[in-house]
């Protein structure tokens, strides 16, 4: 709660610069206001991830809820989760040259993170 | 397909689950046709009729008749035990639902990841993989046996929303809620992590073609003064529906949750009508899924069902392309069966009801309404600017915009703010690197595909030869993790009244034995509160509480209605039925008038001017005696009773059928008697067949009262007939 007081509806005076549009031009300016709302919030998302995006990953690979929330846990512990935790599983795999499914269970049994760092010349400094 | 007369069988559903696979993905609409003709009555709004379904009471009037509107009308079912929703699921489908939608068990939105197995819910229930499939395995034979596709639902919320948008993709979930600007302000999840989820829930959501369904309507459930929130309502619908739409959701699987912010006493329509015609104009390209108020809903159920009827008809005023209903008492428990099949039947009776309705009337273009559409329109422009001033969406979340109890640009300053860095997943955002990979399909934002190979457009799943999209076999099924929590469990204490012999009285969950006593006391509301709770206590009614009083007069009279749980089992197979009415059938019937003519006198008696009952009985386009060639003398209503027996003696008539519906004080059983002696008196007693049928009549209670046949509600006329031509070979035997 907020202790500032309140404020009156000055809608007439607010919208004088409204008044003289049409309403299609009205509803051209909500959609523009919207884009300028809504763009930035776009971009934060194409640039991000998250431990439940990473898990949806690893459910779309073949694991499951607890094994993707196990080894999301570890590859943020690792300090790898900007490559993306599938992209963690992948990469041993392609080390191993084995199936994605074995590569995963492999990680959460603490099994091939050394390779995987060295793989991403990530130091074990940069780990949590 | 199921036999209607057979229950579906819990266990059967259950049964190899893990083998289940949906038969569909993707949202169905229902299919309109034009001019619907049913029975001689043409629709303008109706869609395809069902292959089995339960019709409104009064459709006995109409051969039956069961149109449904053109709109997909929504049951909201979670009662906790999905295994006991299922069956509910199948009554509301019979009454006209096909989208079905369960609601989450509390606290599911701060749960980081999927649960699993089957626990047991608070005020919904935990939507879980092996949950989804039992309810989408049970949707498949219901619509098979009601000839219509339903959609099932539940939401992509929460901090798991991407994990949760996988299993519904997956498991063939035809409609969800995806809304971050729920999660921010109603469950203090924070922003930036909402808004990076709900991108890659929507992706998901896309590539399984799952309607989205926004969640700005708790605003209106959730703001001190509901209408107010208006403008802010549109900012909200604007911001899901554009987000959803820039990362990849189709227009037309996009639905704003629109709600009539206001209830009566307010002026209603005023109030929701310009709100709707604002919102409609605005997001012209979009889908309407109609809400209905909830913000004003107490224990009347009554009162409930008015605001929704209202609700749609500004529906059809505007548009609606999904109905939502509300059970009517949701104000004073999680809904009950009944209450769900209510609601249903509210929305298709009124919806049908109103068919046409924009044929026949038009929304003006001048004057109070277009104004206060126009208003409305600005204001909400108004708040998207200061919006923007303020630093944008995040910044305004902040600052407390949103919920604020002013209609904008009025504010009061007691929104719901919530810190950027804050709230529940805060600082769990990470960017992601220049060499960022993710070798799966429907992934929204940065992929560096060019790393191993493949360019833009290429499918980052053939990596690794398919993801649980393409390969299903890939998916992995978890049945149960707790041992006490779970579906057996539950099913091992209820077992006794599956598909058995034995019954309880039932609201939500097998043998649950919960009741209502509507009690009116002619006192004022606390005596007859606490009057009311003894009367539940000498009826044997466990834990039984007062869910609803009525005030009659303040000193006169209330009405209580008691809930409680009554501990008795009924075996059927203990059970002595009433007698099926052992009926001759029309060609006998006809054979016999055909050669003894039979002459019936008939009307109303009393003071009563109902005539619809008897015109029914006795008309042959209702299928009424006429029909085997009776002849009848209708003598129209408020006949008195010497009236009907000297028209008897008059006509040399062989009956009298006489129609009472007015019951007060049982005056219909005392005409009856007053009928029985005057003929007596006339000396025509034992030649003139006496009939009276009418709602309240108890046909042995008729006899006792001295008529030779009484009948009640349900009664068609061949029930007459053959019971007219039987004790006419009776008497012509003695």
């Amino acid at each position: 709660m907020n202790n500032r007081k309140v404020r009156e509806d000055d809608y007439l005076k607010r919208r004088e610069h409204l008044a003289s549009l049409s309403d299609e031009q009205l509803k051209q300016r909500f959609w523009e206001l919207a884009e300028i709302a809504v763009n930035p919030l776009v971009d934060l998302a194409y640039k991000n991830t998250s431990p439940a995006i990473e898990r949806s990953v690893l459910l779309r690979m073949g694991f499951s809820s607890l094994e993707a929330k196990n080894l999301v846990d570890k590859v943020i512990n690792h300090g790898l989760i900007s490559k993306g935790a599938g992209h963690v599983v992948y990469r041993l795999s392609k080390i191993e040259n084995t199936e994605v499914r074995k590569a995963g269970l492999d990680l959460i049994n603490d099994k091939g993170w050394d390779k995987v760092l060295k793989s991403f010349e990530v130091s074990n400094d940069e780990q949590k | 397909m199921m036999n209607k007369n057979e229950k579906l069988d819990i266990l059967e559903i259950l049964k190899d689950l893990d083998k289940y696979e949906p038969r569909r993905r993707g949202w169905t609409w229902r299919e309109p046709i034009k001019d619907l003709d049913m029975a001689g009555n043409v629709y303008s709004d109706a869609s395809k009729p069902l292959k089995n379904s339960i019709p409104l009471p009064a459709a006995k009037y109409f051969e039956n008749i069961d149109p449904q509107p053109i709109q997909v009308i929504t049951s909201e079912i979670a009662s906790g035990r999905f295994e006991d929703d299922i069956r509910r699921m199948r009554m509301a489908a019979w009454h006209g639902a096909d989208h079905l939608m369960v609601i989450r068990t509390a606290g599911q939105s701060h749960f980081d990841g999927l649960i699993e197995g089957t626990p047991q819910g608070v005020g919904g229930v935990p939507i879980t993989r092996k949950q989804v499939r039992a309810q989408r395995k049970a949707l498949d034979i219901i619509e098979d046996e009601v000839g219509r596709p339903i959609n099932f639902h539940s939401y992509v919320s929460g901090v798991a929303g991407p994990d949760i948008a996988v299993m519904f993709a997956e498991e063939g979930v035809n409609g969800a809620h995806q809304d971050p600007q729920y999660n921010i302000l109603y469950r203090n999840i924070n922003m930036v992590r909402s808004f990076v989820d709900a991108a890659e829930s929507k992706k998901i959501m896309a590539w399984a073609n799952i309607l989205q369904i926004d969640g700005a309507h708790n605003a209106n459930a959730t703001a001190m003064v509901a209408w107010k929130v208006m403008p802010e309502l549109m900012v909200q619908h604007a911001i899901n529906s554009l987000f959803s739409e820039k990362v990849g959701i189709r227009k037309d699987n996009i639905a704003l949750s629109t709600v009539p912010p206001t209830a009566a006493p307010a002026p209603d329509l005023k109030i929701n009508l310009p709100y709707a015609k604002a919102l409609r104009d605005f997001f012209s390209d979009y889908k309407m899924r109609a809400q209905m108020n909830t913000k004003y809903m107490e224990s009347s159920t009554r009162e409930a069902t008015v605001t929704h009827v209202l609700n749609m008809m500004i529906s059809k005023l505007t548009s609606a392309d999904i109905q939502s209903t509300i059970t009517p008492d949701e104000g004073r428990n999680v809904p009950w069966h009944m209450y769900n099949v209510e609601a249903c039947d509210t929305a298709k009776q009124a919806l049908i009801g109103m068919d046409g309705l924009l044929e026949m009337v038009e929304l003006k273009e001048k004057g109070y309404l277009p104004e206060k559409v126009r208003e409305l329109k600005e204001r909400a422009i108004l708040f998207f600017e200061e919006l923007l001033e303020s630093g944008g969406y995040f910044q305004a979340v902040e600052d407390g915009f949103f919920i604020d109890s002013g209609i904008y640009p009025e504010r009061n300053y007691d929104g719901i703010s919530r810190k950027i860095n804050g709230g529940i997943g805060a600082n769990t955002v990470y960017e992601r690197d220049e060499d960022y990979f993710a070798p799966v399909i429907a992934h929204y934002g940065y992929n560096n595909l060019k790393q191993y190979g493949m360019n833009v457009g290429d499918c980052p799943s053939s990596l690794i030869g398919g993801s649980t999209f393409e390969d299903r076999s890939k998916i992995q099924y978890i049945d149960e993790l707790d041992e006490e929590d779970n579906v057996n469990v539950r099913l091992e204490s209820t077992k006794k009244y599956l598909n058995s012999n034995i019954i309880k009285p039932e609201v939500e969950w097998a043998g649950d034995g919960m009741l209502v006593v509507d009690v009116t006391l002619p006192t004022s509301v606390r005596y007859a509160e606490a009057a009311a709770l003894v009367i539940a206590k000498k009826m044997n009614l466990i834990d039984a509480e007062v869910i609803h009083k009525e005030i009659l007069q303040n000193a006169e009279a209330t009405r209580i209605q008691i809930k409680g749980r009554l501990d008795i089992e009924i075996k059927l197979d203990s059970l002595v039925l009433a007698k099926e009415p052992d009926l001759l059938s029309d060609s006998e019937i006809r054979e016999y008038i055909s050669e003894h003519p039979i002459t019936i006198i008939a009307g109303t008696v009393g003071q009563d001017e109902h005539s619809v009952g008897l015109r029914e009985i006795i008309d042959i386009k209702h299928g009424g005696i006429e029909k085997y060639g009776i002849n009848c003398i209708y003598l129209g209503t408020s006949v008195p009773i010497t009236k009907l027996v000297d028209a008897a003696i008059e006509a040399n008539a062989d009956a009298i059928l006489m129609s009472t519906i007015i019951s007060h004080d049982d005056v219909h059983y005392k005409n009856m008697k007053k009928t029985h002696e005057y003929a007596i008196e006339k000396g025509v007693r034992d030649k003139l067949i006496i009939i009276a049928g009418g709602t309240q009549v108890t046909p042995e209670i008729a006899e006792k009262n001295g008529v030779d046949g009484g009948f009640g509600r349900g009664t068609k006329g061949h029930h007459v007939a053959s019971f007219l031509v039987k004790k006419k070979v009776e008497m012509n035997e003695n």
